[in-house]
């Protein structure tokens, strides 16, 4: 039910949505942190199973609360949610109970098989993860193999008669000049093309300062969207960007704890798929009264619903359309939420990012405590710190019987 | 263009499609169309009803007066059903013997 709140009547949807609705319309539902590959980039840091995530029963009675919600359709990730024993049950059980589900893939479980079943079930959407074009640039972020595995997915979903699916792709640094690669391999698998925006989330925050998009490649992508935004979908990715002009089709607003939020593979609720981390945790679907009371209710999306200010956007003549930017965005790279987003068009993140910022660390991490022969050839450049210190342990994943390793997981 | 006032829609049965679930809203609604998964908003509380309503009625036009909406944004409604239409949110009710 609706808070009987004072509520202004008219204006924008925007304006609206700025105050939240009675559900979100944006919902990212992670079934399970473990995952086949090693993404550097992974917004939630995943790779291994956490053992609190929620059983079959738990799911299916959030899946009855969302039906009750009139929560339409749930964006499924991970991890690899198709890793998940009981992935394909509860594809059909949220299908039964009305509600629609769109899930995130690398493919690893997309054989010609399961691509039939998906080809002959209604309200399904399948996003398959490709970062590169072309195998050199797109196993370099997602490990060795990973663009054959997505491929191999992609022609089986087309063989099966599956029409319409989503290749989705992070946008960075190396794959800019792969924007028009990117929408004729869409075109020859009948899929759509999805971009997003590198965020400085989960394993994002490690690689963020090598792969995000330079100053004049914000410009590229900006021109390209302009001139095949309608055949592209893009979320809520590059509102930001509007302030280099015209508004972009899509989401124009952060809808964090407003339209969008996230439910974690253990329940927790969080303002957004991209803000896994204490700040912004709004509350547990187990142990707060379910996924209605913490979205309705909670203190957190209470807040984010209030009215903000501008801080140091405010003046700026862009504000409008661009809003400051992307709130997990400014957080993991350190700079304050009420001023310019990090990759600001005007430039003023980069002097942002120039001057004093702490960037806070990491508070949820699931990453593989030991490499694997997935691991992206990226991360082994990187000499990235150890996430915690039982990653220290050469031996951390091979102790039989180990208890389940504090500091990773909590 | 003819009077929007006197949109031939105003006369025809019409009807909110059956794909279609509504969930209501502070500003009005949200509606979601399950076949085509188009999502959209509708912004204001006499339009909801309106939608809701349609097939209760014999056209468009006493739905319209049951609504309680005002003649002279008659026209205003009858473009937004048209633009509904266009991803079948809102259907002709006429077709479905021939279906
Ligand atoms: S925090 Fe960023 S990614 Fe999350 S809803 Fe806001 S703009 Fe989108
Ligand atoms: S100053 Fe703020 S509002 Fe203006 S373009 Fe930069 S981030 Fe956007």
């Amino acid at each position: 039910m609706t808070a009987v709140q004072e509520r202004p009547v008219g204006g924008s949807l925007v304006d609206q949505f700025e105050l939240g609705l009675d559900a979100p319309i944006c919902l990212t539902w992670e079934l399970t942190y473990a995952c086949n590959l090693e993404c550097a980039h992974c917004l939630s840091s995943s790779g291994r199973r956490d053992p609190r995530e929620l059983s079959t029963e738990q799911c299916e009675a959030v899946i009855d609360e969302l039906q009750r919600m009139q929560v339409f359709y749930v964006n499924i990730g991970g991890g690899e949610p198709t890793i998940r024993p009981d992935f394909w049950h509860l594809l059909e059980y949220a299908v039964d109970h009305q509600v629609g589900v769109k899930f995130s893939t690398n493919g690893v479980r997309i054989t010609p098989e399961r691509a039939r079943f998906l080809a002959s079930t209604d309200y399904v959407d399948v996003q398959i993860s490709l970062d590169g074009a072309t195998a050199e640039v797109n196993d370099y972020v997602r490990g060795p193999g990973s663009y054959d595995t997505a491929l191999t997915a992609l022609r089986n979903l087309q063989e099966a008669g599956f029409e319409d699916a989503k290749i989705s792709v992070v946008c960075t640094r190396e794959n800019i000049g792969q924007l028009d690669e990117f929408k004729a391999l869409a075109d020859r698998f009948g899929a759509t093309l999805r971009l997003t925006r590198l965020r400085p989330s989960g394993r994002g925050a490690d690689v963020w300062d090598e792969l995000h998009p330079l100053p004049g490649q914000q410009k590229v992508l900006y021109d390209w969207l302009i001139a095949h935004g309608e055949d592209v979908l893009t979320g809520d990715s590059f509102f930001h960007l509007a302030a280099f002009g015209e508004k972009l089709p899509g989401l124009n607003l952060c809808g964090a704890g407003r339209v969008v939020c996230l439910i974690d593979p253990v329940g927790d609720v969080y303002a957004c798929p991209f803000a896994i981390h204490e700040n912004f945790l709004a509350g547990n679907v187990l142990s707060d009264g379910g996924f209605q009371r913490v979205w309705q209710a909670s203190e957190l999306f209470t807040e984010l619903r209030s009215p903000q200010t501008g801080g140091a956007c405010a003046k700026c003549s862009f504000y409008d359309a661009c809003r400051g930017g992307c709130m997990a965005a400014k957080f993991f790279t350190g700079l304050p939420l009420d001023g310019p987003d990090p990759e600001c068009v005007r430039g003023l993140g980069e002097s942002a990012l120039a001057g004093e910022r702490t960037v806070p660390p990491a508070s949820r991490d699931h990453s593989k405590a030991a490499p694997t022969r997935n691991q992206p050839v990226m991360l082994t450049l990187l000499s990235r710190p150890p996430v915690s210190a039982c990653a220290e342990s050469p031996l951390a994943d091979y102790a039989p019987g180990a208890p389940e390793q504090k500091g990773c997981c909590a | 263009m003819s009077d929007p006032q006197h949109d031939p829609i105003l006369d025809q049965a019409w009807v909110l499609s059956p794909s279609v679930a509504l969930r209501p809203e502070p500003f009005g609604a949200l509606a979601y169309h399950f076949g085509n998964r188009k999502l959209t908003f509708l912004k204001r509380r006499e339009l909801v009803v309106l939608v809701e309503t349609l097939g209760e009625h014999p056209d468009v036009r006493s739905a319209l007066v049951a609504a309680g909406v005002p003649e002279v944004e008659y026209g205003a409604y009858c473009s937004a059903l048209h633009s509904l239409a266009g991803t079948d949110m809102v259907r002709p009710r006429t077709r479905e013997v021939a279906a």
